[in-house]
């Protein structure tokens, strides 16, 4: 695509078709016309984001936050395997204790982009529990990859109706982990603000605290999950993807701000997560990425535990060694039905108190754009379309229609909306 | 007295021996890592973490002595600055009953405080998490030192006040050569306990604020369940924290005098 056509089109969405265009340009002429146009819209951003190939790059040495789970593969691996160097980038992921900590990390400006759960950037671009500071999250780094994991004395528990009284942990209230363990508790009966207690607990704290029996159980990511069975002080009850498959879970985020004054960066930086999530997707190279992340600067865990979340074969606690490939997968493609999913669920819970454009919204945050021009560049295959229907299988099997969000949220009999 | 002494020595040693005897043998049943580990295990990984302390591989992985030294440089700057802050403020209320008065409902206020609850509220305003632990470690360490400060001024014995007068000695030779020297054992008895609580709360900091100091080694180390090079690092913690209220110890024995 060449510049003109792009400034071209923009114009013409902002002033409403070629008349409405034609007419501000002749009562102020054109160069005007155009920098009043920039002075309200970001065209070097969208012209940089538009283009296949990436200009010259901004600002070379960058820092991204990352916690240390496997959800952040693409992101830590693409440190130690040069996929940040194969893109021209510089790049130190710096490690956070906690994802508050990621948050004000990157809110403040000492990391340049970083891992998120993808609920934040939406959270944080709508003021939710955060400072109102606008977002973009222009890939997902997992799909899948979560479990439920309770103490060994809860061997016996069939369904989640068994779970009355129990002190849950998910990473963070802005996560799938917290809208997925809430889901499938409400599917059962269990009001999860009234029946349990949900807290907030950093993923690397969850398996001392289970251990010290501070907690029945979690629902987080791995190698967390894994880590209670090789420490025999937890089982997994159920996989993420028994509840939806192929649902977001971490991604990768930064300001608008970081995407607009640096187009370039962004861009490349965005080429090489994508390019790292479509290595990481190819189970042929799990084992390699598990060696590669192990060590003390990156995830500091046992290769076996990454291992076996990693290729899908693991023993789940309960005395079985599990196949299950697509126990964690790859897929960076941001659909916006995603987003409407989450903010349906976070308006259901009640951390939205107002009605809201989920549409809009979904689709300033969720960039499923950006994704598909760097899938596209990289010579990958890229959805076409930007929303899709969602399955989701645990219980009672039911389909999440994008465009009828309303209708789903009121279909729920546990609320908080 | 000298075979006294080498008795007490003796029995030390025994204690302690006796201690890690019955930690070994209590953890001796244990699979290899499994379950709490044992002294020898610690002394294991003490070694190998004492081979090598200053390695540096990346911003995520540095060897302990970096560490270490990266707490130390964070506690000097955050701590200094709040002893210097404490003694100028500390001497103003002790020469001022008033003034004291005025302001110490304030200073019992904000010090029962635990430092590490400034936290957000820091990393929210100046918006960078290294100084943010610094300033958590000046919090902690303000106010024992300005507390000790002014009881130390207000309880110099009037004579000398009344002696520099007479002499019409100005403020700050007032300040030099009565004033601070009077008061030198209160301020350092303060010292004394500011710099063991900025210790304290330099290790929790780091474990929030991630990045380096030993606090986030602690913290990277427990991610792992790697308790062998926790305890080690509990002890090593310890052992920086006696050395540095040894040398104010010995500080605080140089300045001491009899009325």
């Amino acid at each position: 695509m060449d510049e003109k056509r792009i400034e071209r089109a923009i114009e013409l969405a902002v002033f409403g078709g070629e008349i409405g265009r034609r007419r501000f340009i002749a009562r102020v002429g054109a160069s005007t016309a155009a920098a009043a146009l920039a002075s309200v819209f970001p065209m070097g951003a969208a012209k940089a984001l538009a283009q296949q190939k990436v200009g010259p790059i901004e600002k070379k040495d960058l820092k991204v936050g990352f916690i240390p789970i496997t959800c952040a593969t693409p992101i830590i691996m693409a440190e130690p395997m040069g996929f940040y160097e194969k893109h021209g980038l510089n790049v130190q992921v710096f490690k956070a204790s906690s994802w508050a900590m990621i948050r004000d990390l990157s809110i403040n400006g000492e990391t340049d982009a970083t891992h998120m759960l993808s609920p934040m950037p939406l959270a944080i671009s709508m003021g939710v529990g955060s400072q109102s500071v606008p977002y973009v999250m222009p890939a997902v780094e997992n799909i899948n990859g979560q479990a439920i994991t309770l103490a060994n004395k809860h061997k016996g528990v069939k369904s989640a109706a068994d779970m009355k009284g129990f002190k849950f942990a998910v990473p963070f209230d802005y996560s799938m982990h917290n809208f997925l363990l809430r889901y499938v508790l409400a599917e059962a009966g269990v009001d999860p603000d009234k029946d349990v207690q949900i807290r907030a607990v950093p993923p690397p704290e969850m398996v001392a605290n289970l251990r010290a029996g501070n907690l029945d159980g979690y629902l987080g990511p791995d190698p967390f999950n894994q880590r209670a069975v090789f420490e025999e002080v937890g089982f997994i009850w159920m996989l993420s993807k028994d509840i939806w498959p192929g649902h977001p879970c971490c991604a990768f985020a930064a300001k608008k701000e970081f995407a607009e004054k640096a187009p370039n960066t962004f861009k490349a930086l965005l080429n090489a997560i994508v390019d790292a999530t479509e290595h990481a997707h190819d189970k042929a190279n799990r084992k390699r990425i598990a060696a590669a992340i192990a060590p003390r600067n990156f995830l500091n865990q046992p290769v076996e535990v990454l291992e076996q979340v990693l290729t899908g074969v693991f023993p789940d606690g309960l005395g079985n060694t599990k196949t299950v490939p697509d126990r964690i997968d790859f897929d960076p493609f941001p659909y916006h039905s995603m987003a409407i999913w989450i903010l349906t669920q976070m308006r259901r819970w009640g951390y939205v108190k107002q009605d809201v454009d989920y549409k809009k919204i979904a689709s300033e945050v969720f960039l499923a754009t950006a994704c598909r021009d760097a899938l596209k560049g990289l010579g990958k295959k890229a959805p076409e379309t930007t929303s899709v229907k969602h399955t989701f299988v645990h219980g009672k099997t039911k389909l999440f229609d994008p465009d009828k969000a309303t209708e789903y949220l009121n279909s729920f009999a546990i609320k908080r909306a | 007295m000298g075979e006294d002494r080498a008795r007490v020595i003796c029995y030390s040693l025994l204690l302690a021996l006796v201690f890690l005897g019955i930690w070994q043998a209590s953890v001796a049943g244990n699979k290899p890592g499994k379950g709490l580990p044992g002294p020898v295990a610690v002394a294991q990984t003490a070694a190998e973490m004492l081979a090598n302390p200053f390695y540096n591989n990346g911003p995520n992985d540095k060897g302990i002595g970096l560490q270490f030294l990266s707490s130390l440089g964070r506690l000097a700057i955050g701590y200094i600055a709040a002893s210097v802050v404490a003694v100028f403020l500390g001497v103003f209320l002790g020469l001022s009953p008033t003034l004291y008065r005025a302001v110490n409902p304030y200073v019992q206020i904000l010090k029962p405080i635990s430092p590490l609850a400034w936290m957000p509220l820091f990393l929210y305003t100046i918006q960078d998490s290294g100084s943010a632990a610094v300033l958590v470690i000046f919090m902690s360490s303000l106010w024992p030192t300005l507390a000790n400060t002014a009881f130390g001024v207000a309880s110099i014995r009037k004579d000398y006040l009344n002696v520099a007068a007479i002499l019409q000695l100005s403020w700050w030779r007032r300040l030099v050569t009565v004033i601070l020297p009077g008061a030198a054992p209160a301020v350092v008895a303060g010292l004394r306990i500011s710099i063991g609580s900025a210790w304290v709360a330099i290790v929790a900091a780091e474990m929030l604020i991630g990045g380096t100091g030993v606090g986030y080694f602690v913290w990277n180390e427990w991610n792992n369940l790697q308790l062998t090079s926790v305890i080690f690092a509990i002890l090593a913690i310890r052992l920086i924290g006696v050395l540095l209220d040894a040398g104010l110890g010995r500080l605080s024995r140089k300045l001491a005098y009899a009325d």
